[in-house]
C-alpha cells in the first residue's frame, strides 16, 4: 500500500504511526542524555562530541528540509503529516545529541540561519518526497559510518538507534513514492 | 604496494562505473551537495582544489591544515577512512572500504559537474 493511495487521513495516520513510530526510544534517549554516568565512560570525548556535533549538524539541517517541504504548498496530506512527524523525530535526535555533547562538556553546534536546499528543483510532491528521501539514505550512511568510530560503546549503541529511526523514514518515504520499500538486505 | 595491490588497484580504476558511483554517492547525501555547502562542502570543483579551501565553508583545523590537493589518489586514501586520513576531521565517518565502490564514488564525482 502507498501512502498516495491511503483513502483517509485517519487511515493514513495509523499507517504511518504503525510504521514508522513516534518518538527516540527511551533507551535510546536514557543512553543519550539521561545517565550521568556517561560522561564518565567516554573514553575519547574530544572525539565522540565531534562525532556527535557531525551528527546534530546533519539533524538540525534535516528539521530545516522538512519545514521547507512542510512550508512549500507541494504536500498535501496526509503526506504533509507524514513530513512534521518525521521533523519531529530529528527534533528529538537533535535535542538528545546537543545535550549530550554539554553533558561531555563540548560545545554543540548551533542551527545556521540559512541553509541552502535546491528547491527551484522541487516542482512536485513527489519531488519533495525524492528530497527527503535522499537526505534520510544519507543520514542512514552516515550514522551507520559514525558508530565504529565513538570511544564510547553506549553512544555506538545510541547512534545505532537512531539509525534505525532514519532507516524506516527512509523506507517510508521509498513506500510513499511507489519505489521498493526495503531495496536490499543491507544498508551502507 | 604489492604487484598484486598494484593489478588490484589498476582493475578498479579501469572497471569505474559512474553510474554505480551516482548509487554510492546516496551515502553522501546527509551531509554533502554537489553544487552547494552543507554540513560537508560541496563537491563541484573538488579535483584539482586543495583541501579546506571552499571559501566561506568552517573546516576543521585538521583539514584546512592537511596540504592534500584533490585528486584520485588522495581521495581514494581519504575515503578508504577519512578520520585515519586526516585525523581531526569533521567528517567522522568510517569510510567506504571498498576499493572498487570508492573507485566508482570517484569515477562519478569526476563527471557529476561536467
Amino acid at each position: 500500500m502507498s501512502f498516495l493511495k491511503i483513502a483517509t487521513p485517519a487511515q493514513a495516520r495509523r499507517f504511518f504511526l504503525a510504521r514508522s513510530g513516534l518518538v527516540l526510544s527511551g533507551a535510546a534517549v536514557a543512553l543519550l542524555a539521561g545517565r550521568d554516568a556517561l560522561a564518565a565512560k567516554s573514553g575519547d570525548k574530544t572525539s565522540d562530541t565531534k562525532i556527535l556535533n557531525t551528527a546534530l549538524a546533519a539533524e538540525l539541517e534535516a528539521i530545516a528540509a522538512y519545514q521547507v517541504g512542510a512550508e512549500s504548498g507541494l504536500l498535501q496530506k496526509p503526506v504533509l503529516d507524514l513530513a512534521v512527524t518525521f521533523q519531529g523525530h530529528h527534533k528529538a535526535h537533535a535535542d538528545v545529541l546537543a545535550k549530550t555533547i554539554q553533558k561531555l562538556g563540548g560545545k554543540a553546534v548551533a542551527a545556521k540561519s540559512k541553509y541552502t536546499f535546491p528547491v527551484e528543483k522541487l516542482k512536485s510532491q513527489a519531488d519533495v518526497l525524492r528530497f527527503a528521501a535522499g537526505l534520510e539514505q544519507g543520514a542512514v550512511s552516515a550514522y551507520l559510518g559514525a558508530v565504529p568510530l565513538f570511544g564510547n560503546r553506549d553512544l555506538s549503541k545510541a547512534a545505532a538507534s537512531i539509525l534505525g529511526d532514519e532507516a524506516m523514514h527512509w523506507a517510508v518515504l521509498r513506500q510513499a513514492l511507489g519505489e521498493a520499500p526495503v531495496p536490499s538486505a543491507f544498508v551502507s | 604496494m604489492s604487484i598484486l595491490a598494484v593489478a588490484f588497484a589498476a582493475s578498479a580504476a579501469t572497471a569505474a562505473d559512474p553510474e554505480k558511483g551516482k548509487e554510492i554517492y546516496g551515502r553522501c547525501l546527509a551531509c554533502h551537495a554537489l553544487e552547494y555547502d552543507r554540513v560537508g562542502p560541496r563537491h563541484c570543483g573538488l579535483f584539482g582544489r586543495r583541501a579546506g579551501s571552499v571559501k566561506g565553508f568552517a573546516y576543521s583545523e585538521a583539514m584546512r591544515r592537511s596540504k592534500i590537493v584533490w585528486n584520485e589518489e588522495t581521495l581514494d586514501r581519504f575515503l578508504a577512512n577519512p578520520p585515519k586520513a586526516v585525523p581531526g576531521t569533521a567528517m567522522t565517518y568510517a569510510g567506504v572500504p571498498d576499493a572498487t565502490e570508492r573507485a566508482d564514488l570517484i569515477a562519478y564525482l569526476k563527471q557529476a559537474c561536467k
